[in-house]
């Protein structure tokens, strides 16, 4: 049967955190910012911890949108703080947006990559990061002027700093465990009720 | 309107109607409006490595109040198509200029299939699909699409086609 090797350059060491204590824990307190969460994990445990926020777009669908939507609205509403949560699927199937995102540098945005290694809402399948594949390394060849990786408890207070001052665009690769997303049991997010209830909330 | 006028007046056109985000992967079709977007301070000029980032772009402008436009070659509305869905779900304004290849006078066999696809493919996300053949038209056509993006709340797209801009030369 054909299996797929871990990478000889795979140094990262083994993912320790829960993603349902370490994304609540680093987001802190949801609504001092205007947030996108790619499709599936993000968007629920996002939609989960902001009790479903007005400032947050929750994508079902899409895959590969969220951070390009974060950068329009980070371009657009440039005193804002902008939080875009995506999975390391969803980065990956558009990783092309993180050159584009760095050209344009808006210091009002921080991309969160939720890395558990896996495609979790089709069987568990390895992803790329998974077998070694360093998304933090691409977002610094990206040009992206901070990038830090959460690979324990202890690199949480800088993440955490990062996400509320910045210093600039940042790139954060929260590190995480297999397991399933902390989901409130809603069934589903209606696009374009997101969008009319964000649109209201943040311009009236 | 003669033949190299139109893409000056769409700039103005698009600057007039408040597009503050012009997004686009690199066509000749397109070079005036990306020019002139890279030399105003006003807007965001934003290259894209693949067109279905700007798609996804247009709908965080529009979640920030702002209005965005992408930029793109025939061959790119193909790698929009699933991106779409967001669009068309979230029923955000969209609008797009796509310069035609793969029609009228092509000379690259590689460009037939996504050319003549782009109407088809564009219609069936739900995106409306108006035609410039002439100068005279284009800027009828693009202040319509305006309208019906911005102030309907439809996705437009204007097919600045082949017969308008030429046909690339070998």
């Amino acid at each position: 049967m054909a299996k797929l090797s871990k990478l000889q350059t795979a140094t990262l060491p083994d993912a320790v955190l829960d993603r349902r204590q370490a994304v609540p824990a680093l987001i802190e307190r949801p609504g001092d910012f205007l947030m996108v969460a790619g499709l599936a994990g993000t968007a629920w445990e996002l939609s989960a911890l902001t009790h479903e926020s007005p400032s947050l777009f929750g994508l079902g669908g899409a895959m590969g949108a969220a951070p390009m939507m974060a950068l329009g609205l980070a371009l657009a509403q440039p005193k804002r703080r902008v939080l875009v949560a995506t999975g390391d699927g969803e980065l990956l199937m558009n990783v092309g947006a993180l050159a584009t995102i760095a050209l344009q540098n808006p210091p009002n945005l921080t991309i969160i990559c939720v890395d558990n290694g896996h495609y979790g809402e089709t069987g568990n399948q390895d992803s790329h990061t998974g077998l070694g594949v360093r998304l933090d390394v691409i977002a610094a060849g990206c040009g992206f002027p901070v990038v830090h990786v959460i690979n324990t408890e202890a690199d949480m207070a800088e993440g955490r700093r990062l996400v509320r001052e910045g210093g600039g665009l940042s790139f954060i690769l929260l590190r995480v465990t297999e397991g399933p997303a902390t989901h409130d049991g809603k069934k589903n997010l209606v696009p374009h009720i997101e969008r009319d209830r964000f649109r209201a909330a943040l311009l009236g | 309107m003669t033949n190299d006028a139109w893409p000056d007046a769409v700039y103005d056109l698009l600057r007039a109607n408040r597009v503050t985000q012009i997004c686009y992967v690199p066509d000749a079709g397109h070079k005036v409006l990306i020019d002139r977007s890279l030399a105003d301070p006003d807007v965001h000029s934003v290259p894209l490595t693949t067109e279905e980032e700007g798609v996804a772009m247009v709908a965080g402008a529009d979640l920030g109040g702002q209005r965005a436009v992408l930029l793109m070659q025939s061959s790119g509305v193909g790698n929009c198509i699933n991106m779409l869905s967001l669009t068309q779900g979230g029923r955000f304004p969209f609008l797009t200029l796509v310069s035609m290849r793969g029609e009228f006078g092509e000379g690259n066999p590689w460009q037939f299939a996504m050319g003549q696809a782009v109407e088809p493919v564009l219609k069936a996300m739900g995106v409306i699909v108006l035609r410039a053949e002439q100068p005279s038209e284009v800027i009828p056509a693009v202040s319509a699409a305006i309208t019906m993006a911005f102030q309907s709340g439809q996705q437009v797209a204007v097919l600045l086609t082949q017969r308008l801009i030429g046909a690339k030369k070998f």
